[in-house]
């Protein structure tokens, strides 16, 4: 559904990602794994259509990616998003007036889940409400892709539980669902794949069940294995 | 819920499910949630909740009716079966830790009395 191809970005002498080849595929919730500065939010970007790869190709059924593939492919980047002025209604009509597929009537039923009232001002919003409403805001849209660029940060404990249901319910089988963070136990029983990324090269695209079975590891040890002494954060 | 992420998620759920159906909390022939609803409400994926059904189908625990959903068997001696299975899986990793103590299996057996009796039962 989602696919790179030698998918190459450099930032002045530095490559960001390094010829990446991967074909993600619809029916699964993938997460992007790998320390800070590995190249994970750059790939992401570029399959969003909101960057212009040095080299390679990045397609969306077959289509490259660009104006129509935004059509379907929803994207939540970790960078602030409203205008301190917004209220929470105003976020959502907003993003109505953006994209076509954006309803309403789920934006309200992921702000009732999420506990946030539509009169509050974006700017008296805590952290932790605001990364919700990025959360709910993305989720709202009828999209196949969502990607979301680190869903967890900032979320306390108790909330991420609400976040991962709203993950959990978004997935169905024509739909892909990339999430990357580098808070790895918070996806272990939410994510069927693992995508490992290092030093903006894939290292491989694992199945975490099948891994478990034949292995018997976790994603967080395979984590360690990849990145070595890289202290995987805890929650 | 907290899973032993180096044991597969269905493995993990599959075995919390059976114990409810051996205990009764899932009554024979009651209607079990939708795959969708059961990665909700266990906080796993959907591809997990699927591969759970089809493990308890596959073992005849349940039963999954086209366009109705999936059911637990109404087979009570299948419950039965599934039940002293489990029940015999306890007990030999019981045993297995008392005589990793240096205990006989008449220590076992002594010990589950004054288990069962509480802390007080000492002969």
């Amino acid at each position: 559904m989602l696919k790179s191809e030698e998918l190459t970005k450099k930032f002045g002498g530095k490559t960001a990602v390094d010829h990446v080849s991967m074909e993600l595929e619809k029916g699964h919730i993938y997460a992007m794994l790998g320390p800070n500065g590995s190249g994970k939010t750059t790939w992401m970007k570029m399959a969003a259509g909101l960057m212009k790869p040095t080299s390679g190709t990045v397609s969306f059924e077959g289509m490259p990616v660009g104006l129509e593939s935004r059509k379907h492919v929803a994207y939540m980047s970790t960078e602030p998003y409203f205008y301190s002025w917004m209220t929470i209604r105003d976020v959502g009509q907003y993003y109505e007036d953006f994209f076509d597929d954006f309803s309403m009537e789920k934006y309200r039923q992921l702000l009732r889940e999420m506990e946030l009232e539509e009169e509050m001002k974006t700017k008296t919003l805590s952290s932790g409400m605001a990364a919700k409403l990025k959360i709910a805001v993305t989720l709202a849209r009828d999209a196949s892709v969502y990607m979301l660029d680190e869903p967890f940060n900032g979320i306390d404990l108790l909330a991420r539980d609400e976040i991962r249901r709203c993950i959990i319910s978004e997935a169905a089988e024509d739909k892909l669902l990339l999430l990357s963070s580098h808070l790895v136990e918070e996806m272990e029983a939410v994510a069927d794949r693992a995508v490992f990324i290092k030093y903006g090269k894939l290292v491989e695209v694992r199945d975490l069940e099948e891994m478990r079975l034949t292995d018997g590891v976790s994603m967080a040890d395979r984590y360690r294995e990849i990145y070595g002494h890289t202290e995987v954060k805890q929650a | 819920m907290d899973y032993n992420p180096t044991i597969p998620i269905w493995v993990q759920v599959s075995t919390m499910l059976r114990r409810q159906i051996c205990a009764g909390t899932l009554s024979p022939g009651s209607k079990l949630p939708g795959g969708r609803d059961l990665a909700a409400e266990y906080g796993i994926n959907p591809n997990t909740a699927a591969r759970v059904y089809q493990e308890l189908e596959r073992e005849g625990i349940c039963t999954t009716k086209r366009g109705m959903g999936t059911f637990v068997t109404q087979d009570e001696n299948k419950i039965k079966e599934v039940r002293t299975q489990m029940a015999g899986d306890a007990a030999r990793a019981y045993l297995a830790e008392i005589h990793g103590l240096g205990l006989r299996t008449e220590d076992a057996i002594r010990m589950l009395e004054t288990a069962e009796g509480g802390k007080d039962a000492e002969k």
